[in-house]
């Protein structure tokens, strides 16, 4: 079912339309209502009624995370706190955390968003959803939550971890949809059958991943494990967390929300607009928020965007799965690399699981270098050594050339690779840069 | 005859060998024979044990990654050039051997050596044709 089918199958003229009062009334919202974002909007020398439709988007300056930091924590609300009914803080990596914060029609809007993204992945009012997203401060398990409570759903608050009592729970009380980190689905499983459970006989079908990058190959691996259908989630705290852009079953690009979420697909050099289907920087606005809406939010997420009708029968823009970050990819040697490139090697040569670490050092000789572990597998181990050197080998060749930098693979033991009940640690960069 | 042998994936880490021989002393599996062939960063432990099966389970439950290979064990005679008059019949008949190693402890007068063949099946052929003892999974569960 279509959750909000007048929005979500909306003719594009009217979508444009209902974008541009939109836009308008923003613009005038928050220059009369938060300081920073008048003076970011005079300093680019525009007034707000020269913002007429969504096209005048443009005209805007962007917002970056450095923003949010610097005006740590209230510089870009545009309410008083006392309006505020929720706030999550994520944490910061360096410097100041992320705080966000929702206003009662803010939650009212995410419970909205995240009742059309379980939809959208095929849950039916009466379906029972197990949450393994983390509740708290992190916004994935409350924001399922708000969605399931608003479409009809019946809710298993699991949280994260526990994984042992997740299964359990699986088994008992059969919920056919289950919301959590893809590194996650696949660490369930490879418990389940440590506890003789077989994942393919277990009772999710329907899974909503998050939170984080996941490849096809992965997909490919979690719905054969699972016996399930294994759906993209995409979403920011920043923007509103989970339920900014969803995948359909036909599992051809996630449907973004764009009449609350407008998105725009820019060159990250330049800021220009790249053509349909070219990769870029995802860049977003949150057309209808109260307590912080943001103008052209750089995400630093690279994706491309394709605007046709899907078989589904909504016409919201579809966004590719994310391919990488503008500042995440690890640059080695001049080049860039992305998890999913080595990952997408690994899949690809029979056999191997895709349970892999990358370290990057700088060595005394002061060249980056490049370590992949790879967790040695049963079904590839061999008695002879020479079997495992060619393995080694052709691990080594192929990321080498899809690369195009040389790497040193390591095989290591299974299990040794450290597992995350959240986002799963790929990379390790040990250079001081 | 061909008798069992287990191999081990080890990555060159401190007191993972020592690991493995504990976890095997613990449940009362003792080794018969034993070689590592290593690399830089990983090797593989091979080992005869007088319960093979039990062996193998454990390891797997303790999280090593253990597979089942047949070998033939051989007995050659512990004087000068016993070994050699064995590699010989090999080398006649076009009998390749992957890799090879000793027993810790002897049977017979007889010298004991494990070998690996590239094609088992016709290695025990030209032993049997030759007259070459072999020792069956039996011979070394008794031990």
């Amino acid at each position: 079912m279509i959750w909000k089918e007048q929005v979500e199958c909306a003719d594009p003229a009217d979508l444009k339309n209902l974008q541009s009062d939109y836009l308008r009334k923003l613009t005038a919202y928050i220059y009369n209502n938060c300081p920073v974002y008048k003076k970011k909007i005079d300093d680019a020398g525009v007034k707000p009624e020269n913002v007429k439709s969504i096209d005048d988007i443009k005209k805007l300056p962007f917002t970056t995370k450095v923003d949010m930091r610097d005006h740590y924590p209230y510089g870009l609300f545009s309410t008083g706190q006392s309006e505020v009914r929720e706030i999550h803080v994520s944490s910061g990596t360096t410097g100041n955390p992320t705080l966000v914060g929702y206003t009662k029609d803010d939650v009212k809007l995410w419970s909205d968003v995240m009742a059309r993204t379980m939809c959208c992945a095929g849950a039916e009012p009466g379906d029972t959803i197990q949450i393994a997203y983390g509740y708290g401060l992190f916004t994935g398990g409350l924001g399922f939550h708000y969605g399931a409570m608003e479409m009809g759903l019946r809710i298993i608050p699991t949280s994260a971890g526990q994984t042992a009592r997740q299964l359990k729970i699986m088994q008992e009380f059969k919920p056919r949809i289950i919301a959590c980190t893809p590194s996650y689905a696949l660490y369930m499983a490879e418990e389940a059958r440590d506890m003789g459970i077989d994942p393919a006989k277990g009772n999710w079908k329907i899974g909503i991943f998050g939170a984080e990058p996941w490849s096809n190959s992965i997909r490919r691996e979690i719905e054969e494990l699972w016996n399930m259908l294994a759906t993209d989630v995409y979403g920011l705290s920043e923007i509103i967390g989970p339920g900014v852009a969803q995948e359909c079953p036909h599992k051809d690009g996630l449907h973004i929300f764009s009449d609350v979420f407008y998105p725009e697909i820019i060159n990250p050099d330049t800021g220009e607009d790249v053509a349909e289907g070219e990769d870029g920087e995802l860049v977003i606005t949150t057309l209808t928020k109260q307590a912080i809406p943001l103008i052209r939010y750089r995400t630093r997420d690279i994706v491309s965007i394709n605007y046709e009708k899907c078989r589904c029968g909504r016409t919201s823009p579809r966004i590719s799965k994310i391919k990488g970050r503008t500042d995440d990819m690890i640059v080695v040697r001049g080049i860039n690399v992305f998890p999913s490139q080595i990952e997408h090697v690994l899949v690809g040569i029979e056999g191997t699981q895709p349970y892999y670490q990358i370290v990057v050092d700088r060595k005394a000789h002061k060249l980056d270098e490049v370590e992949v572990l790879v967790e040695v597998e049963e079904r590839i181990f061999s008695d002879e050594i020479k079997e495992l050197k060619k393995l080694q080998d052709k691990i080594r060749k192929e990321i080498g050339s899809v690369l195009s930098i040389g790497v040193k693979v390591t095989l290591v033991e299974p299990k040794t690779i450290e597992r995350s009940m959240g986002k799963s640690k790929r990379i390790v960069d040990k250079r001081t840069l | 005859m061909k008798i069992t042998q287990i191999s081990v994936f080890l990555e060159n880490r401190k007191g993972r060998l020592f690991d493995v021989c504990s976890l095997l002393g613990e449940n009362n599996i003792n080794i018969r024979a034993l070689t590592i062939a290593e690399t830089e960063s990983f090797g593989v432990l091979r080992i005869v044990v007088d319960k093979s099966n039990m062996a193998v389970k454990l390891l797997k439950d303790n999280g090593f990654v253990a597979n089942l290979t047949h070998v033939v064990a051989v007995e050659v005679g512990d004087n000068p050039g016993g070994l050699a008059s064995v590699l010989k019949v090999f080398a006649d008949n076009d009998v390749n051997i992957e890799y090879m190693y000793g027993f810790v402890e002897k049977f017979s007068d007889k010298a004991l050596l494990v070998f690996r063949f590239a094609d088992t099946d016709m290695a025990q052929q030209i032993l049997a044709k030759n007259e070459i003892k072999v020792v069956t999974e039996k011979e070394i569960e008794g031990l």
